[in-house]
C-alpha cells in the first residue's frame, strides 16, 4: 500500500466518521440534561430527505443544510412535547420517534429515489491543500466537515468551560436540586432536545447531500442507533464519542477495501464489522465502574415535573 | 408599637397552601426580628418545609402576605429570594455530586464568576467562620458534614439577611453540631436572623431565642425555648403527654445469636466504602447499636448481614450457624428478621397493597403453602399487624406508598415482629417517624430483647441509641469500633469517634 492509497484511506474514514459526530454530539448535549432520546436515526432519516428535497428543487446547499437542522429540530419537538410536557415514558416515545421518521421520509421521498444531485463539493483551502500528504488529509473537505469539528471543539467548551454548560450537566444530574436553586429545568432540557434534533438533522443532510448524495429508503442505515451506543460507551465525554466515532468510519472504509480485494470472507459478515468493531473496542475502554458513575447523568430517562407548585 | 423600632426582618401573615389531599399550611402567621434565631417547631407532615419553600419562593401560597423588612413583598423564584436577601440550606442536600465545591456554589449564584476569583472567595469566607472548604474537590468525595459546609459558604458568600436551616444537625455528629451553632451564633451577633428548623428539642433549647410551635400545618404554640423544658415543647408538639419508656433493670443474656467475624468488604461503587475486618457480637436478649455518620460503611455491613451480598461462609454466624454464604431468604429460615433503611423499594413495593407486602418476607410463615398465595391469611395476618402496631392505612388493601413514612415503617416493623424473630436487624427504626411513633417502636425493641431476641440497631440518633442499647459500637470508614456498654461510655466518647481521627485531624491543621 502506498502512501497515497492510505491517505485516501484516511480521508474517506473522516468522511464516514462524520454523521455519526454530528448526531452523537448532539445526543450526548440531550443526554447530558437527563433526557433519552431514542429516536436518533428518526430525526436523522428525516434530516436526509428534508435536506435532500430542498436541493433538488433549490439547488442551494446550504439552504439544503439548514432544512436538514429544522426538520431534525421538528422531530426533536414532537419528542419534547410528549415526554417534557406530556411526561411520557421517553424510551417508548423515541422508539415510536424512529419509527414515525423511517415511514415519513420513505412516504415523503418516493419522488425522490431516482433524482440525481450534484453533493457538496470539497473546499480546497489554497496552499494548504497543495501541501503533500497533510494537504489532502487535513485541508480538503467539504464544509461539513469542519463543522463536525467546529462543533466537536464549540461542544466540549459549552459542556466544560461554560457556565451554561455547567447548568445543563447540573440539570442532568439532579433536576429536583437544580429547581430549587431556581434554573428552568423543563426549558433547559426542552432546548437541549432541540439542539440534538439539529444536529441528527444535519447529520441526516450530510448523508443525502454530501457523503451519497441520492435519496434511498432508509439510507441512514442504523447509524442514529450507532450514535446512541456511542454516547454511552463513550460514558458521555466528547473526544471519546470522537474517537469512537473516526473508528466506525475506519473500519467501514477497510472493510470495503477488503471485499475489493476479493479476500473469501462473506460480504455480510464485513459489512457487520463496523458496528461490532465499534461496541466492542468501546466496551473495553469504558469498563470502569467509577467513571461511568462520574460522567453518567444520574437522572438519565427520568421524568421530571415540578411537584410544588 | 413605637415608630422608632426597626420593623421585623420577614412577617408572614395568613399563609394558606393547600394540596389536593391535605392543607399543608392554613392561616399561619409568623415574624422574626433582625439577628434573632427563631426555631419553627413541629413533627413530619407539621408543614414546617412547605412554609420554608413558601418563604424561599419554591413554592406559591394560596393566600396570604409576606413582608420583608416592612415591605410587601411575592417571592415568586429563589432567584428573587436570594436577591433579596434570603439563604437556605436545604435538609436534602441540593448538592451535585459529580460537580466540584466551587461549581456548585457557582451554579447557586445570579451572575457570572470568574472562577479563580471565587475559589478565592470561598477560602476566605469559609476560614472566616470556621467551616474550611477545599474548593478543588468533588463534592461526592466529601464527607456529610463538609457538604453541609458547602451549603452553608454557599449562603453566606451572598451576604444574606435571613439564613433558613432545614433540620441542619440531622446528619452531623455532635461536635459538628457544637461548631455549628457557634458560626450561626456568630452570624445573628453580626445582624443575619435565622430561622431554625428541627424536631431536636434540646439543641432548640441551646440556640434558639424564639420557638413557633406547628401542628397538622397550623400555628399551635409561641414558646420561648430557653424557659421551657424539652418534655414540654415535646408535648406542645404532639399535641399529649410523652409516654415513658419501660424497661427492665436488669436482664439475663443468653449466647451469641449474632456473630460478625472478621468481615471485610472491598466495594467496586466509587461512593461506596470498603467495610476493614468488621467484628461483633450481638447475645439473646441484648440491644446493641452501631452509630456513625452516614456514609461510612453502614450500606455495606447491611447488605452483608442481610445476605443480599453472600460472602465467606465464616463472616457472620447465626445462632451459632455459618451463614456468611447464605442468601436472603437461607438467613431468614435460621430466624434473622431484617428492616432494611430504605422503607420503599427495599422494605416494602410501593404499588403493592399491604397485604401483599405481608407476604414478600412471610411466605415461608404459613402464608403461602406449596406456592399458593392464602389470600383470607394474609389478609387477617396484615390487618392484625395493623392493629397492634397502630399503622393510619386505608386498610390490608391500601397500597405501601400511600401511607406515610412513620406508618410504613410501623407496618414493615411489625411484618417482622410477627414473623417471630429470633435475631432483629434494624436500620434506622424512626428516621422520619414522628415523636409518638418513634417512642413505640423503641418500646417495642425493648420489649423484644426483653423476650431474648438478639437485637442490632444501626442508627444516625444518638440520643436513640442511649436510649434503647446495652452496649454501642462506631462505624467510620468502614471500620467498628469494639462495642462499649452504654453506662461506660458518653455522647462525647461516641461522637469523638463518629468524627474518625482522620477528619478531626484535618480540621485541625486548617484552622490552625
Amino acid at each position: 500500500m502506498d502512501m497515497n492509497t492510505l491517505v485516501l484511506i484516511l480521508a474517506a474514514t473522516v468522511a464516514a466518521a462524520v454523521p455519526l459526530i454530528f448526531a452523537a454530539l448532539g445526543e450526548l448535549v440531550v443526554e447530558k440534561s437527563g433526557v433519552l432520546n431514542l429516536g436518533v436515526e428518526g430525526m436523522m432519516v428525516v434530516g436526509a430527505i428534508f435536506a435532500f428535497m430542498a436541493a433538488a428543487e433549490t439547488g442551494q446547499l446550504w439552504l439544503a443544510i439548514l432544512v436538514g437542522a429544522v426538520a431534525g429540530a421538528g422531530m426533536a419537538a414532537i419528542f419534547g412535547f410528549i415526554t417534557l410536557s406530556l411526561m411520557a415514558n421517553q424510551v417508548a416515545t423515541g422508539l415510536a420517534l424512529t419509527i414515525f421518521g423511517i415511514g415519513l421520509s420513505a412516504f415523503i421521498g418516493q419522488g425522490y429515489t431516482s433524482v440525481a444531485l450534484d453533493g457538496l463539493k470539497e473546499i480546497s483551502i489554497p496552499v494548504l491543500s497543495s501541501l503533500p500528504v497533510v494537504g489532502k488529509l487535513l485541508f480538503s473537505y467539504n464544509i461539513l466537515v469542519y463543522l463536525a469539528i467546529i462543533a466537536f471543539v464549540g461542544i466540549w467548551w459549552f459542556l466544560y468551560k461554560s457556565r451554561s454548560g455547567l447548568i445543563l450537566r447540573a440539570v442532568g444530574e439532579s433536576p429536583s436540586s437544580a429547581h430549587a436553586l431556581g434554573y428552568r429545568v423543563i426549558r433547559i432540557r426542552y432546548l437541549a432536545v432541540l439542539f440534538g434534533g439539529a444536529m441528527a438533522g444535519i447529520g441526516g443532510a450530510y448523508l443525502s447531500i454530501a457523503y451519497t448524495p441520492l435519496w434511498a429508503e432508509g439510507m441512514t442505515a442504523g447509524r442514529g442507533w450507532i450514535a446512541l451506543a456511542l454516547v454511552v460507551f463513550a460514558t458521555w465525554r466528547p473526544g471519546r464519542v470522537l474517537i469512537g466515532a473516526l473508528l466506525f468510519g475506519g473500519v467501514t472504509i477497510a472493510q470495503f477495501h477488503v471485499q475489493g480485494l476479493g479476500v473469501e470472507i462473506p460480504s455480510q459478515f464485513l459489512s457487520m464489522l463496523p458496528y461490532l468493531a465499534t461496541i466492542i473496542v468501546l466496551v473495553l475502554i469504558s469498563r470502569d465502574a467509577g467513571v461511568i458513575r462520574l460522567n453518567a447523568p444520574a437522572s438519565l430517562g427520568q421524568p421530571w415535573h415540578n411537584e410544588l407548585h | 408599637m413605637s415608630l422608632i423600632a426597626a420593623p421585623p426582618r420577614l412577617e408572614l401573615r395568613g399563609i394558606t397552601k393547600r394540596y389536593p389531599s391535605v392543607v399543608a399550611n392554613q392561616d399561619i402567621d409568623l415574624v422574626v426580628q433582625p439577628s434573632e434565631i427563631h426555631a419553627l417547631l413541629g413533627e413530619n407532615g407539621a408543614g414546617k418545609s412547605t412554609l420554608m419553600k413558601i418563604v424561599y419562593g419554591v413554592v406559591k401560597p394560596d393566600t396570604g402576605s409576606v413582608f420583608w423588612n416592612g415591605q410587601a413583598v411575592k417571592i415568586r423564584s429563589p432567584a428573587q429570594a436570594r436577591a433579596l436577601g434570603i439563604g437556605m440550606v436545604f435538609q436534602h442536600f441540593s448538592l451535585f455530586d459529580t460537580l466540584t465545591v466551587a461549581q456548585n456554589i457557582a451554579l447557586a449564584l445570579d451572575q457570572k464568576q470568574d472562577m479563580q476569583a471565587l475559589s478565592a472567595r470561598i477560602v476566605e469566607v469559609s476560614n472566616r467562620y470556621g467551616l474550611p472548604l477545599e474548593p478543588d474537590r468533588l463534592v461526592h468525595l466529601l464527607s456529610v458534614g463538609e457538604r453541609q459546609r458547602v451549603e452553608i459558604v454557599r449562603c453566606l458568600l451572598q451576604e444574606p439577611q435571613l439564613l433558613i436551616m432545614d433540620e441542619p444537625t440531622s446528619v452531623l455528629t455532635p461536635q459538628a453540631v457544637r461548631k455549628l451553632f457557634e458560626t450561626l451564633r456568630r452570624l445573628a451577633a453580626e445582624g443575619c436572623s435565622i430561622l431554625y428548623i428541627s424536631h431536636k428539642l434540646d439543641e432548640i433549647r441551646e440556640l434558639c431565642h424564639t420557638a413557633t410551635v406547628l401542628r397538622g400545618g397550623k400555628v399551635t404554640g409561641m414558646a420561648n425555648p430557653q424557659l421551657e423544658s424539652s418534655k414540654s415543647l415535646a408535648e406542645l408538639m404532639i399535641g399529649k403527654e410523652l409516654p415513658a419508656y419501660r424497661r427492665a433493670s436488669t436482664r439475663a443474656l443468653g449466647e451469641p445469636s449474632l456473630v460478625i467475624n472478621d468481615l471485610s468488604r472491598a466495594t467496586t461503587d466509587p461512593f461506596g466504602t470498603s467495610l476493614k475486618h468488621v467484628q461483633l457480637s450481638v447475645h439473646a436478649g441484648e440491644i446493641v447499636g452501631i452509630a456513625g455518620v452516614s456514609g461510612n460503611g453502614q450500606q455495606e455491613l447491611l447488605y452483608a448481614l442481610s445476605g443480599e451480598q453472600p460472602g465467606r461462609r465464616e463472616e457472620v454466624l447465626i445462632k451459632g450457624q455459618e451463614a456468611g454464604q447464605l442468601d436472603a431468604a437461607e438467613r431468614r429460615s435460621l430466624g434473622l428478621r431484617f428492616v432494611p433503611e430504605e422503607r420503599l423499594g427495599r422494605g416494602a413495593v410501593p404499588e403493592m397493597p399491604l397485604e401483599l407486602n405481608a407476604l414478600l418476607t412471610g411466605y415461608a410463615n404459613g402464608l403461602a403453602p406449596k406456592g399458593w398465595i392464602q389470600y383470607a391469611k394474609i389478609r387477617e395476618f396484615s390487618k392484625a399487624c395493623i392493629e397492634r402496631f397502630n399503622v393510619k392505612a386505608g386498610g390490608p388493601q391500601a397500597a405501601a406508598k400511600s401511607l406515610s413514612g412513620g406508618n410504613v415503617q410501623k407496618y414493615i416493623v411489625g411484618r417482622e415482629l410477627m414473623l417471630n424473630p429470633q435475631v432483629l436487624i434494624i436500620a434506622q427504626p424512626t428516621w422520619g417517624v414522628d415523636v409518638g411513633a418513634a417512642s413505640f417502636i423503641r418500646q417495642t425493641l425493648l420489649d423484644l430483647s426483653q423476650a431474648g431476641v438478639a437485637v442490632l440497631v444501626i442508627s444516625e440518633e444518638l440520643d436513640e441509641l442511649f436510649e434503647i442499647c446495652d452496649q454501642i459500637a462506631v462505624i467510620e470508614g468502614g471500620q467498628l469500633s469494639p462495642a462499649k456498654p452504654v453506662a461506660q461510655t458518653s455522647v462525647e466518647e461516641i461522637g469523638l469517634l463518629m468524627g474518625g481521627t482522620r477528619t478531626s485531624h484535618v480540621t485541625e491543621q486548617r484552622v490552625a
